[in-house]
Order: C-alpha cells, then sequence, then structure tokens
C-alpha cells in the first residue's frame, strides 16, 4: 500500500468535549487513498516521536481528512494548540482498514476515542449501519450528531447512566445481536471491551474486526515496536499494530 | 567518482548515509517514500540464526530529545532472510549490510557462515543489544569476549566484517582496539545507550523489558565523542551513528572520524531524513570547494 508524508494545511478545528478536538486537514493525495480504519502518524514540532491518529471522516470529494483525538501527554496537547491556516505534517494513510461484507448489515461498537474510527464506516453503510458507542458519562459523549446524520441506528450506553443505556457496550450489543445477525461488528475501544464484543460477536457467529492499539515508532512497519500477540497459521506471534492492523480479524487477537 | 563515495573496508559506498538496523527493516517500508538507491547502504534488522518473537509490548518510550527501545530482536532468522529479503535488496543498488547477533560464539559463527556465499556486501556484528538477556551487549562489554567473537567469525567467513559496539562500557576504545587486532574491518558505533522510564502512577517501567536502549539527538553528543576517541586509536574505518537527525550532524560526526554514518530514530520523526543528509552533504561539499567527502574524514582540528 502506499503512503504519503506532507505537510497540509489545518481548515478546521473543534473542540467536541473536555480534552478532545477534530481536526480537519486538507490533504487530497492522502485523502484519496484512505479507507476506513487506517491512521494518519502525525508530527508534533519538538517530539521525537509521531503520534498515530485514527482517521475519523475522509471526504474524497472535497479532498479533506477528519482526526479526532485526545489529549493524553504533553505531545497531544502540543498538537491542540494548533489553529487553522497552519499547517501539519502526516504521514499516510497508513494500515489496514476495516473490511465489512458490502451491501450487508453492520454493527459498529465503540468506546471512547475509540468511537472516532468507526464513523466513516457509518457514512459509508448508512441506514444498515448499528452504531453502539459507549463513553463515561454524558459530558464525555461525542459525535452522536455524526452517526446520526448518517441515518445509521445509534445507541449510546453510558457507565453511570446519564445518557442512554445504563452500563457496557455488551450490554447493548448483546440486545442488538438478539435482534439478527448483522455480516460482521467492527469494534474500536479498550482492550478489555474488544475482548467482550468479539466474545459475544463469536457465541452468534458473527465475524468481528477490531482495531488495536500500542506505543507506536515508525508506523510504516520498518521498527517492529507496536507488537501485539496474534494467533497466525496456528501459533502465537508478535505481529504490527501499524502494518499488520491496526485493524485485526477479531478471531486472530489474543486478548491478556 | 562521485565526490560522495566512500570505501568502507573494501566495499564501495555511493554515498556515506546508510539506514541504521532495526530502523528500516530490509528497506521495502521506506522505498515506498523513495527509490532506496538513494542511500549508501542498508544495514537490514538484527538477524540471528533462529526466529526471534522478541520482547512483550511496551517496546517504545519518548524521551526528552530522543526515545528507549526494547524490540529484542525481533526478526524471522537468518533462513528467511536470505529466502524472503536478500533478493530483492541485491536487485537494488545499495550497499547491503547484514547486522548480526547470537546468543553464544558458534551462533555467531554458524551465521557468519550462512552468510559467507550469500550476496550481502558487509557482515555488520551486533555485540551490543541491550535488549536480549542471552548474548549480546555480553559480548560487548568485555575485551576478551569481544575479540573472540570476532575471532572465530573471521575464521567462517571472507566477507569484510565490521563489528558494533556498545557505549555501555568504562573503555570503548580498548574493545575497539581488541575487534581490531581480532580481525575486524571495520567498527560501527554507538549502539543505544542503556536507560529506563517510569510511569508515576502504576510505578511500572514504560517499557515491559523494564530497561531499553536510548537513541534520538538526546545521544548525539555522546557518540560524537566516542567516534573521535576510537577513530584516533584504530586504523580500521569507523562508522558513527547515534542521533544524528541532519546533515550538519553527519558532517560533524565525519570531522569526528567516521568515514560513514548511521542513521537511525531520525527516520521516524522525518523518514525522509538520510536523503536530506545525503543532498545537505553533497550541497555543503560543493559550497566549501571539497571535491572528496573523504577529506573531511577525522578532520576536526582538536584543540
Amino acid at each position: 500500500m502506499a503512503y504519503l508524508q506532507g505537510c497540509y494545511p489545518l481548515v478546521g478545528k473543534e473542540q467536541l468535549t473536555a480534552g478532545i478536538y477534530s481536526y480537519t486537514v486538507s490533504c487530497p493525495e492522502i485523502v484519496s487513498q484512505a479507507v476506513p480504519g487506517q491512521f494518519v502518524h502525525v508530527r508534533v514540532d519538538g517530539f521525537s516521536l509521531r503520534r498515530p491518529i485514527s482517521i475519523c471522516g475522509i471526504d474524497t470529494e472535497n479532498g479533506l481528512l477528519r482526526m479526532v483525538f485526545e489529549v493524553r501527554g504533553k505531545g497531544t496537547e502540543a498538537l491542540a494548540q494548533l489553529v487553522p491556516g497552519q499547517k501539519i505534517d502526516l504521514l499516510g494513510p497508513l494500515g489496514n482498514g476495516f473490511t465489512p461484507p458490502a451491501g450487508q448489515q453492520v454493527v459498529l461498537v465503540g468506546g471512547g476515542i475509540g468511537v472516532p474510527p468507526l464513523l466513516e464506516l457509518a457514512a459509508r453503510a448508512g441506514d444498515r449501519a448499528t452504531a453502539i458507542l459507549g463513553f463515561r458519562t454524558a459530558s464525555a459523549v461525542i459525535l452522536a450528531e455524526d452517526f446520526r446524520a448518517h441515518s445509521c441506528d445509534l445507541r449510546l450506553a453510558t457507565d453511570d447512566g446519564s445518557e442512554g443505556y445504563h452500563g457496557f457496550v455488551t450490554g447493548l450489543l448483546e440486545e442488538r445481536l438478539a435482534e439478527g445477525a448483522p455480516g460482521m461488528v467492527c469494534a474500536c475501544g479498550p482492550m478489555a471491551m474488544l475482548k467482550g464484543v468479539v466474545e459475544i460477536a463469536e457465541a452468534h457467529g458473527v465475524p468481528t474486526q477490531v482495531s488495536l492499539e500500542e506505543r507506536m515508532g515508525c508506523g510504516v512497519g520498518a521498527c517492529l515496536v507496536c507488537a501485539c500477540k496474534t494467533v497466525r497459521d496456528g501459533r502465537e506471534v508478535f505481529t504490527h499494530v501499524c502494518k499488520d492492523g491496526p485493524v485485526f480479524d477479531g478471531k486472530e487477537v489474543v486478548f491478556a | 567518482m562521485s565526490r560522495l563515495e566512500v570505501n568502507l573496508a573494501g566495499v564501495t559506498l555511493k554515498n556515506p548515509v546508510i539506514t541504521a538496523s532495526g530502523c528500516c527493516g530490509y528497506g521495502r517500508e521506506y522505498d515506498k517514500l523513495y527509490p532506496i538507491e538513494r542511500l549508501g547502504g542498508i544495514s537490514v534488522k538484527g538477524t540471528t540464526l533462529q526466529e526471534r518473537q522478541g520482547n512483550p509490548p511496551c517496546r517504545i518510550a519518548e524521551t526528552p530529545s530522543g526515545m528507549l527501545n526494547s524490540v529484542g530482536l525481533q526478526n524471522p532468522g537468518v533462513e528467511a532472510f536470505l529466502q524472503n529479503e536478500l533478493p530483492h535488496l541485491k536487485s537494488r543498488d545499495v550497499a547491503v549490510i547484514a547486522n548480526v547477533a547470537g546468543s553464544t560464539v558458534e551462533e555467531y559463527c554458524a551465521i557468519a557462515e550462512r552468510l559467507d556465499g550469500s550476496g550481502i556486501d558487509l557482515l555488520e556484528v551486533n555485540i551490543s543489544c541491550p535488549n536480549v538477556k542471552e548474548g549480546g551487549a555480553a559480548f560487548g562489554t568485555s575485551c576478551t569476549s569481544a575479540a573472540e567473537v570476532v575471532a572465530q567469525m573471521r575464521r567462517r567467513t571472507s566477507k569484510p566484517m565490521m563489528v558494533k559496539l556498545s557505549p555501555n562500557v568504562t573503555d570503548i576504545v580498548s574493545i575497539a582496539r581488541a575487534v581490531e587486532d581480532a580481525g575486524a574491518d571495520a567498527v560501527s558505533l554507538i549502539n543505544t545507550l542503556l536507560g529506563m522510564r517510569i510511569d508515576l502512577k502504576t510505578r511500572r517501567p514504560v517499557l515491559h523489558n523494564n530497561v531499553g536502549g536510548l537513541s534520538g539527538p538526546a545521544v548525539f553528543p555522546v557518540a560524537v565523542r566516542m567516534v573521535w576517541q576510537v577513530a584516533g586509536a584504530v586504523k580500521i574505518p569507523v562508522v558513527g551513528m547515534g542521533g544524528i537527525s541532519c546533515w550538519q550532524d553527519a558532517i560533524e560526526m565525519m570531522l569526528a572520524g567516521a568515514r560513514a554514518v548511521q542513521i537511525g530514530a531520525a527516520l521516524f520523526a522525518d523518514p525522509y531524513t538520510p536523503v536530506k543528509v545525503v543532498e545537505g552533504i553533497d550541497a555543503w561539499l560543493e559550497q566549501n570547494g571539497i571535491s572528496d567527502v573523504n577529506e573531511i574524514v577525522g578532520a576536526v582540528r582538536p584543540w
């Protein structure tokens, strides 16, 4: 897969909730090759390592790429200081995306900052998609309106019950799968959530794809730092999130 | 002859810029951004006799002006390298440096023998990997064991041998002299400096291996110093690495005594770094009316 590196103008910036930002970048060359579930590797001035950020929206018509990120440390804090008009150094699109079967129902399960990479899938699946999105609390909810705008069946969960279903996304997934089997469940979120999602989907005979995260170096498969344990050809091996993922077949992933 | 050409232990490099082992795989990844022929050479991922899975994650931590890594020599083994990677590297006009590591002297020798008839241009003997429990750095921290590995390998291969030295020693010069005496054709330095980070919340080391190798601009002055000391003490060529992130760094390293340079961690921030370094050195030579890059090797004027 080809990828590019360049400095592209930030054309839109929005704070979605405390510590979470949505950036829109004009980068037609990257956008024209991007698929849902891939990521861009973002350089931040003054930091040795790039930050991998999942692609949230792909607007091929206007050459716009949307990414939503959470401030987690000094690097993302510095990244959050950019203002529209400034340029941002991107390497991408990188990794393998989600590949739900065409024309079939798809269930998207996202937890917290794992929600953004599912939005473009929802945009493409429209009313064939059920989006089950979980957050800590009502004030942490992001992108709900965006999912609704793509006319998917949106089901929200919060850990404290302050909005939507009171509990974890796995409860809502059980409910949804009881209504009928989709072609695939695509998920992104904490490992504990992904483990639960894969177990439930497998019990219903539904294939899964999950997007993983690991501390990353090069982003292109050269340095081998972002190891994750997966089963390949019947044995457990360390594959790499940047090149072999970030989206993996749920069956392959060895959950701790 | 181009003014950038250098000779490293009998191997002609079209320019003195090599990508460092472990930072560019087998050249396939960055070849998607620019043709790898732009490089003088590629030092491939550290290769062992058998496949190695490496250390559990987390394997990387950012540090001020640098990074720690503890990959732990994950690689598919020498046979897979020969079958799956070397053919495509040999089809390209770039020097192929096979970085090899072992847990025992016998393993080092077996790899040397296996690669002897292959198309690689140069062996880089890694006696300095800080991230594996057995072997690796253990060989590189004593003159006796470093010399033993090199002397034994020397009998098993006709390939030129460059020995990659650890900075985690009391006196790197004595190790360099020991491997020179044992038959090394070149030395490369520095491998990473052993370091550690701890997460305040969990009180766990950030790296699953607890400790890892520090690289990046943070180590550059240490590397320049060690290259200068070693270059003044041995007759074989020295390849300088450690924190080089721009052409000015590369020239500085060459002034200290490096015949060629390797670039590693800088690739992660800017994958085009090696190409920019080649262009930058060339432009600097032009501006300064220097017709041969070899003229600057060791040309520092110490006080």
